[in-house]
This record gives C-alpha cells, structure tokens and sequence, in this order.
C-alpha cells in the first residue's frame, strides 16, 4: 500500500470580485492531481510559480480540505493536521521568542514529550542537523542556512512518518543550498522518512528526488512523474556534472518550459507581482 | 533640620558603572548624553541674569532648584507627589487590567472585532481630556472622576495596541503551530500571546506617557492636592520659582516612569533584534 496516495485531488478557491473583473467566481487551484507516494520515498515536484505547489502541500499537511477526491495516508482519509506529519517552509516560521533548542521543544511539547527526554531529544537533533552549541541562539542570532537546520530539526524531532518540504532552500544562497542538500539525503538515508520536497528549481528536483513530479502551470496538474535512475546520491562527489543527470534535467525543462511560459503570460495578464514572475523563470531554465 | 522626616530618595543618578572594558569609553558616553542637558542648564540660569527674559517669567535654574528643596524639606512637595503617583499609577494599572485582556478577546474573535471597530474608532478619536467635563458632572470633583479619566486615556492606547498585536501575528507561525497539531486554546496561549507582547508594550509605554498628561490636567481643573495643583496654585500666587519646581518634577516622573516601562518591556522580548527606544 502506498505511504501518501492522492485520488483524483481538485481544489478550488471562491474569489472574491475584484473591481468587477471576474464576479463571486471560482478559482481552480489543482486540477485532478493523481499520484501515489512509496513509504521512504523520496518524491520532488516542480512547477511554476503559482501553479498550486504550496496549495499542494497544504492538503496533505491537513490545513485544507480538498474540493473534490481525497488523500489517503496508510489507507485513510486526511483527518487534519497531526503530528505524523512535519512541515518545513521557505520562511523558516520559527518562533522567534523562541531559542533555537525551545523551538525544537516546542513541537515536542506538542506531542507531550515532557522533562529529561524532551532535553535530549532536542539536543540530539539540533546535532543531527550539525548545531550543537548553538541551543541559546535566538533565530535573529542565526543565518538562514542555520535557521532552516533548526527548522528541519524541529519537524524532525517529534518524529513524523512524512516530512513536508516547501521550498526550503530557496531563501538561501547557492553554496548553503548546496550543503543542505546534501546534509538532508544524508538525514534522509538515516531516518528513513517519506519526504515530499517542493522546488522551482530543477537541478533540486533531479538532484534530491528519487522521482520527480513536474506541475503543469495553474490549475495545476501532473504532467509527468520522471524517474531518477541514479544510485548512491549522497555519496557521490559530482553528480550534476554526471551526462545523465544532464540528460533528465534537459528532460524535465523541456516538460516545463511551455509551462513557464503560459504562467508567465498569466503573471503579466493579472498585471501582479511581477519580479517574482522573472526569478522564477530564471530558475527554472 | 528635620530632613529624615520624609526624605525622598531620588534616583540621584547613581552612576550606573557597568563593568565595561574601558571606563574613558564610558565617560565619553557619559558626557555625550549629558552635555545637552549641562547645556540647556546653563543657558537657564544664565539668560533670565543677563535682563533677556523678565525673571519673573523665568528665574534662573538656581532658583528654582532652591524652591524645589524648600518644598522638599518642608514635606509639601512629597504630599503633592504622594497624591499625584497614586492616581496615575491606580488609572494606569486599571487600564491594564480592563484593556488588555478585551484586546485579547476581541483580536482573537474576527466577528467581535467587526462588531465593535466603529465604536472603537469613535472613542479613539475622542480627546480624553474633552471629556473630563462629563467624567467630573457624572462621579464629582473628587478621585473617583480623575482616577476614571486616567483609565480612560490609558485603555485607549493599551487596547488598541493588543488588538492589533494579536490581528498581526504572523500568519505562517499560526500555519506552522496549526500544522503541529495545536487546538486554538494552545494555539492562542504559545503563539499569538507570545508574538503580541512586542505590541501589546508599545501601547503601555504610550498609555504610560498618557497616564501623566491627563493626570496634571485634570489635577489643574479641580483638586486640593497633586503636582497640577501645585504648579497651578503656584501659578496663580505668583510663586514662579515653585511653580517650575513643580514642573521639573513631573518631567523626572515622566522620565522614571518611561524608564521603568522599557526596563520592563526588554525583559520581556529579549529575543527581539533590538529595542526601538523612546
Ligand atoms: N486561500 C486562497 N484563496 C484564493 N486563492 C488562493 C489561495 N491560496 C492560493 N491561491 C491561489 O492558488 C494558486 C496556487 O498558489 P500556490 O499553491 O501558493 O502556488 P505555488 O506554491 O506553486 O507558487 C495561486 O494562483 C494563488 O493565488
Ligand atoms: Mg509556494
């Protein structure tokens, strides 16, 4: 039986009538989104900007429902948000008044790990994720690469079946990003998790997933899901020097580049947010 | 002389010799952040002795930090003192205890806010001081009506301040706590609490300044004792010396009070970046 398994997912958004342009209308955010997720699998998808990644995401972390068709984890139904699954965003969302160590207890405290093992348990895996010593830093004390370890620590900590990824190294420089790539297959590799890792890049996808499902832009789809024949990531020195990699990587952006494109047109037809439209593209090609 | 009567210990700046590396540094500190005062000083004993004001509007400092010990010694300044931080301190502890907890409520309740936002703008637009005329006809002219201004003008700023603290908790925290499962007791009590204390103290030391404003008001519309009374009072008899005495006091007041505020306030969010200070 599959860990996660999406039937024939749709979700739509009611909009509001914006200056008369579409009234009281519904928005299509996922279109009929069938997939199936293997326990320890390592899944990325990739998609354009705003083609309903984050919307994705937040389905299967139980913080909406879906319009039609349901997600099955272990066989049932999504209930709501719990603590078999762990969330990792882009923006960290640590809690500031929170030190680096309280953060980890407090999803801890979530699960009612009290006392002497809620101690170590937090000391284990902020040395996990390589920050030890660093337990009192606040999250303004920490840089972004050192934040999203805290991050990953805290959803690691109370020890869910599933790790949910959005997006998390795209704050980050392209040497941090590089490192916590390879920190996490190794993580990965050691615990064993089910991770569905969100990305607009594509040498993450490739690099990190052991399948990678490409988005179609909005309503978002499933336009492919392309298998990673390659062994042994983590240890390998230079992977995406590797002429397959290359290969799949040209794959994938010939799958996304119309995709781009039309959610580029959509971007400049809703005349919003457009700078994010450019960078995305960038990354994506 | 009868000074251990009742003696006023005030705060004489008690050099606050931090162990900091080098004490030339501090000195330097030191004087920059006094040198303004020292010069302002200077400029007010000087100026009314060279004829340029008529001293009877404005004596010199020395004169009046003579009038200052007068009614220091002789007990008058501590009874003004007495009754003013009284008022001030019940208001602006009563504010807190009704606002606050009403902010909580309604910025947690969307419906409850919506509700009451009309009414809210209204009263916030109100000068408290428009309406100590009201206050006075309804509870008289004794404590009870300057107490309930006090309250009144320090809610505002508190309550204000709360609701939209706990409205502007960033929504990715709520997202990530509800993501861990978090009913909305918990929620409410480990995230939205902690992450509106910045906000929540701004609105105190804006209700603590206020709290002083409208107590010297209203002190001078109708009052038998207090540091409004005293420089109204002193005012009217001509006693110009006592009546900036009075003055410089309810400077000190405001400038301890505000101290004590923000001593609180980085207490209370010492994991923030850094402290916007006024
Ligand atoms: N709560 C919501 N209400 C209305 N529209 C939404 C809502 N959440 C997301 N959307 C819309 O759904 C689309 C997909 O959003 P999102 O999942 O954030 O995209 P991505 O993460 O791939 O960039 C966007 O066009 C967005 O505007
Ligand atoms: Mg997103």
């Amino acid at each position: 039986m599959a860990k996660i398994s999406f039937q024939h997912v749709s979700k739509t958004f009611k909009v509001r009538s914006t200056s008369g342009k579409k009234d009281g209308g519904e928005f299509t955010a996922l279109r009929d989104i069938h997939l199936d997720v293997q326990q320890g699998e390592f899944l990325t998808i990739v998609g354009p900007s705003g083609c309903g990644k984050s919307t994705l995401l937040d389905l299967l972390a139980g913080l909406t429902k879906p319009s039609t068709g349901q997600i099955l984890i272990d066989g049932r139904p999504i209930a709501g948000p719990a603590l078999d699954r762990g969330i990792v965003f882009q923006q960290y969302a640590l809690f500031p008044w929170k030190t680096a160590r309280g953060n980890i207890e407090f999803g801890l405290e979530a699960k009612g790990i009290r006392g002497k093992e809620k101690t170590q348990r937090a000391r284990e895996f902020l040395a996990l994720v390589g920050l030890s010593g660093f337990e009192d830093r606040y999250p303004h004390e920490l840089s972004g690469g050192m934040k999203q370890r805290v991050a990953i620590a805290r959803s690691l900590a109370y020890d869910p079946d599933i790790l949910l990824m959005d997006e998390p190294f795209a704050a980050l420089d392209a040497q941090t990003r590089e490192t916590l790539q390879s920190e996490l297959l190794r993580i990965w590799e050691q615990t064993k998790k089910t991770i569905v890792f969100i990305t607009h890049g594509i040498d993450e996808a490739v690099y990190l997933g052991q399948r990678v499902a490409v988005m179609t832009s909005r309503p978002g789809r499933i336009k492919a899901v392309i298998d990673i024949p390659l062994l042994g990531r983590a240890q390998e020195e230079d992977l995406r020097s590797d002429p397959e990699f290359g290969r799949i990587r040209h794959e994938i952006w010939t799958l996304l580049r119309d995709e781009v494109q039309r959610a580029q047109a959509y971007e400049i037809q809703d005349s919003s947010a457009s700078s994010d439209a450019n960078s995305d593209t960038k990354e994506v090609m | 002389m009868a000074t251990a009567e009742k003696s006023v210990v005030l705060p004489a700046v008690t050099a606050k010799n931090a162990s900091a590396g080098l004490p030339i540094q501090l000195a330097g500190k030191l004087f920059k952040r006094s040198i303004a005062i020292l010069l302002l000083a200077a400029v007010w004993e000087v100026v009314p002795r060279t004829g340029a004001v008529e001293v009877a509007f404005l004596p010199p400092l020395s004169e009046v930090l003579q009038a200052w010990w007068n009614l220091l010694v002789s007990g008058e300044l501590w009874n003004h003192f007495e009754a003013s931080i009284i008022r001030s301190l019940s208001g602006f502890g009563i504010a807190l205890v009704i606002a606050i907890p009403l902010g909580l409520l309604i910025g947690w309740y969307r419906g409850l806010s919506e509700l009451l936002t009309p009414v809210l703008e209204l009263f916030r637009n109100t000068a408290a001081l428009a309406l100590l005329p009201v206050f006075t006809l309804i509870l008289g002219i004794g404590e009870t009506s300057k107490i309930t201004l006090i309250v009144f003008a320090c809610s505002w700023p508190i309550l204000l301040n709360t609701i939209s603290g706990v409205k502007n908790v960033d929504p990715l925290l709520i997202k990530s706590a509800k993501s861990m499962g978090l009913n909305s007791f918990k929620l409410f009590t480990k995230v939205i609490l902690p992450a509106s204390v910045p906000t929540i103290f701004t609105g105190v030391r804006l209700a603590g300044a206020g709290s002083i404003l409208v107590l010297i008001a209203a002190e001078m519309v109708g009052a038998k004792a207090g540091l409004g009374y005293l420089i109204n009072y002193a005012q009217f008899n001509f006693q110009t010396p006592e009546m900036y005495a009075g003055i410089l006091t309810i400077s000190l007041i405001g400038l301890l009070f505000n101290h004590g505020l923000v001593a609180l306030e980085r207490k209370f969010t010492a994991w923030k970046p850094n402290h916007n200070e006024s």
